[in-house]
């Protein structure tokens, strides 16, 4: 799995030639997030592809002939901050709650939401990390969940910019 | 420059970017903008079916080098644009399309020949505008140009609604400012370095040119490149005429029904120099066995090629002519050596040929008289066979002076892009080597020629059937010819009478020169129909999937397969009893 980042031309149609390019040349897309920038002309995306080196290369070079696209970078896991938000619909009857509370607090996770059938789990973190709260939620069965893909951004001083 | 409306705005920037025609056919929403092409210095050819612009723009963008400018109507005048857009993107040609739209106000409400053709064509062009302000035009028109025409040449579309053509505006041609775009044409030294050392190390160096070596104009760099190493060179379909074919190092083209020579060349070199090429699948044959002894070096405009279908040894990234350029500097003379030999010696065994028995015209000698009588002649074809054997049997010397369409094979494409050839090189004689399958497919340009008065020379190689398709239903598919046979339909003489060009028909051998001559020597819009045989083949073949070491040698015509049973139509010699 390969994560890249981009920054695009803030304009209509432009994620529809990126999703296009991904779906036509036959790359697979895992996940792929959309934001602004500090500057409202750009975009950010963060898109995880799977694939090997050659793959790879090959969609770094088809995006950037791309025009509305200004910066492809790959950004290798171990140099970069990577972050991902997850809010999970967790059934929780009464004999469960304190379990529930306790797996949320070993994750530094959040309850945005009581009802007297369910919580909202929220919780953010490497994809690895959401990847284990939902697997321990599973137990007391999730009713819905929603995840935002990954952010990923390269450490210290280097930035990427239009 | 003051105020003016979009339409005028429009016509100013094409004036700008030095376009003198176009080719297009008018439609509701572009009524605005057709108003003031009625007042303008454009020239504009009105075609009789949008398909046919677009592919003649292409064909004058082929002849010329210039940007091609097409225009059609929103909705189905667009969709009509969009096999030859298609065509356009595949051969890199540079082209401007521009289509109506319906007014911004009605867009996305599936109003009267509305389509989305901004959203259609995005897999098929280098980029694409939609107009929501009047004055963003002059911004688009210029960045579109510019898109267009540098790096790796591509089509790119406007979609103009109609009020965006009405609307005024402060005409202004900024400068260009597109962050996203820098197309990479300076090539790095090290690396020309590194690909001079390892064409003088090698031994059996094969220089393998496609069209890129056109569009960057660098054919005399590529001749003194190869004159200097003794280096012998093939091209692709789209490279057709980059390098002088009667040249001693010349080996004509390569892949599927290139020489036997070229192909034995790839596959003995020790080292292949790709320029402006890509590796296509009708090139390489089976890539895992394409020239498997070779290190490869690749130069290309365009970095996604490379890597993309085979491995790269030495990747080059810039522009054709200066990397040629380039090398031609580093690399010291070579003498003549035991390769060139060796592959001279193959140029002898193994010529392109074809038996010259029986009663019936041979498409091939069809293209050799034409090249003895007319050498300088543009070849425009269409696709499948006819463009197989005009590949082969024309001795191609001068760049621009081939017009296929290689990577989309479309049927149609060249009598269309044969008018636009013309119209941009008047002075050539421009042919368009046709099969009757193809022929019929923009058969109604026809009109637009001769009511432009476009002295095109169709030859139609009528066979009666759908040729190449039909050779593969005889080789792999037991000679079971399902739905290949068109009988000959119509009698093509009175359709270029009908529509008031000069009919001319050859059905013997004896009769061929003297009808060519004919054709040559017509100052009009000149059909020329050449009845052949059905059975004939293109040869030689590398079967698809096939490495190129396969090359088979087909026997050109089969007895057998011209039993009433396995094909329906006239036989040959039946038709010649019939007509002849």
């Amino acid at each position: 799995m390969h994560t890249i980042a981009l920054i695009v031309e803030n304009r209509p149609g432009v994620l529809v030639r990126i999703a296009g390019l991904f779906s036509r040349r036959g790359f697979n897309i895992d996940s792929l997030t959309v934001g602004s920038t500090d500057n409202p002309d750009y975009a950010r995306m963060t898109i995880t592809v799977d694939g090997d080196e050659v793959v790879l290369e090959q969609v770094t070079k088809q995006l950037n002939k791309l025009v509305n696209v200004i910066r492809v970078s790959e950004l290798l896991s171990s140099e970069s901050v990577e972050r991902e938000l997850a809010i999970i619909k967790v059934a929780a009857r009464k004999e469960d709650r304190s379990e529930i509370m306790q797996i949320v607090s070993v994750f530094r996770a959040k309850i945005i939401d009581v009802s007297p059938r369910s919580l909202i789990v929220e919780v953010t973190g490497s994809d690895d990390k959401v990847e284990a709260m939902v697997r321990l939620l599973r137990q007391f069965g999730i009713k819905e969940m929603a995840r935002t893909g990954k952010v990923s951004m390269v450490r210290g001083t280097k930035a990427m910019v239009p | 420059m003051g105020k003016m409306t979009g339409a005028q705005a429009i016509l100013e920037s094409l004036k700008l970017e030095g376009v003198e025609t176009i080719f297009g056919l008018p439609g509701g929403v572009l009524l605005p903008l057709y108003d003031a092409i009625y007042e303008s210095d454009i020239r504009h050819i009105l075609v009789r079916h949008e398909q046919a612009a677009a592919h003649a723009a292409d064909g004058y963008a082929r002849a010329t080098g210039r940007v091609g400018v097409c225009l059609a109507t929103s909705g189905p005048g667009a969709t009509n644009l969009v096999t030859g857009i298609a065509t356009a993107y595949m051969d890199s040609v540079p082209m401007v399309a521009m289509t109506g739209q319906v007014p911004t106000s009605l867009i996305g409400k599936d109003a009267f020949q509305e389509a989305d053709i901004t959203g259609i064509t995005i897999p098929v062009t280098k980029h694409s505008y939609l107009v929501k302000d009047a004055k963003d035009i002059p911004r688009i028109f210029r960045e579109a140009f510019y898109i267009a025409r540098t790096g790796r040449p591509g089509p790119v579309l406007i979609d103009l609604p109609r009020d965006v053509t009405v609307d005024e505006l402060e005409f202004d041609y900024p400068e260009i400012h597109l962050p996203g775009y820098n197309p990479n044409l300076k090539v790095h030294s090290l690396q020309i370095k590194r690909a001079a050392a390892a064409l003088m190390e090698a031994e059996r160096p094969v220089i393998y040119v496609g069209g890129g070596v056109k569009y960057s104009d660098g054919h005399r760099e590529l001749l003194q490149l190869a004159e200097r190493i003794k280096a012998p060179v093939t091209t692709t379909l789209m490279g057709i005429g980059c390098f002088p074919e009667d040249h001693p190092l010349s080996l004509g083209m390569l892949g599927m029904h290139g020489t036997k020579y070229a192909n034995y060349a790839i596959q003995e070199a020790d080292l292949i120099l790709a320029v402006g090429a890509r590796f296509d699948d009708r090139v390489t044959g089976k890539v895992a066995s394409f020239a498997p002894q070779a290190k490869i070096i690749h130069v290309d405009v365009d970095p996604a090629e490379i890597g993309k279908n085979v491995r790269v040894d030495i990747p080059v990234v810039g522009d054709a002519k200066s990397a040629l350029a380039e090398l031609a500097k580093a690399v010291g003379e070579k003498p003549w050596g035991t390769w060139y030999e060796k592959v001279a010696g193959w140029k002898g065994n193994y010529p392109l040929c074809y038996s010259t028995e029986g009663e019936t015209i041979k498409p091939q000698c069809v293209l050799e008289t034409i090249c003895r009588l007319c050498p300088d002649a543009v070849i425009v074809t269409e696709v499948g066979q006819n463009q197989m054997w005009a590949a082969q049997f024309f001795t191609h010397k001068d760049p621009r002076h081939f017009i296929s369409s290689g990577g989309l094979g479309t049927m149609g494409y060249g009598f269309p892009a044969a008018i636009g050839a013309k119209l941009g090189c008047p002075e050539k004689e421009v042919f368009d080597i046709a099969g009757d399958g193809s022929f019929q497919m923009n058969i109604q340009e026809l009109a637009t020629a001769v009511v432009n008065d476009v002295a095109v020379k169709v030859i139609i190689l009528n066979n009666g059937v759908l040729g190449m398709v039909r050779q593969w239903q005889d080789l792999f598919y037991e000679k079971r010819f399902s739905n290949t046979t068109l009988y000959r339909v119509p009698d093509f003489v009175k359709v270029a009478e009908a529509y008031g060009a000069l009919g001319l028909r050859a059905t013997k051998p004896s009769e061929l020169e003297g009808v060519l001559l004919e054709a040559i020597e017509s100052e009009v819009m000149t059909v020329v129909d050449v009845v052949i045989s059905p059975d004939e083949k293109v040869s030689p073949m590398v079967p698809a999937g096939a490495s190129l070491s396969e090359i088979l040698e087909l026997e050109s015509a089969d007895p057998a397969a011209q039993t009433p049973r396995s094909y329906a139509g006239p036989s040959a010699s039946e038709i010649l009893e019939l007509e002849g």
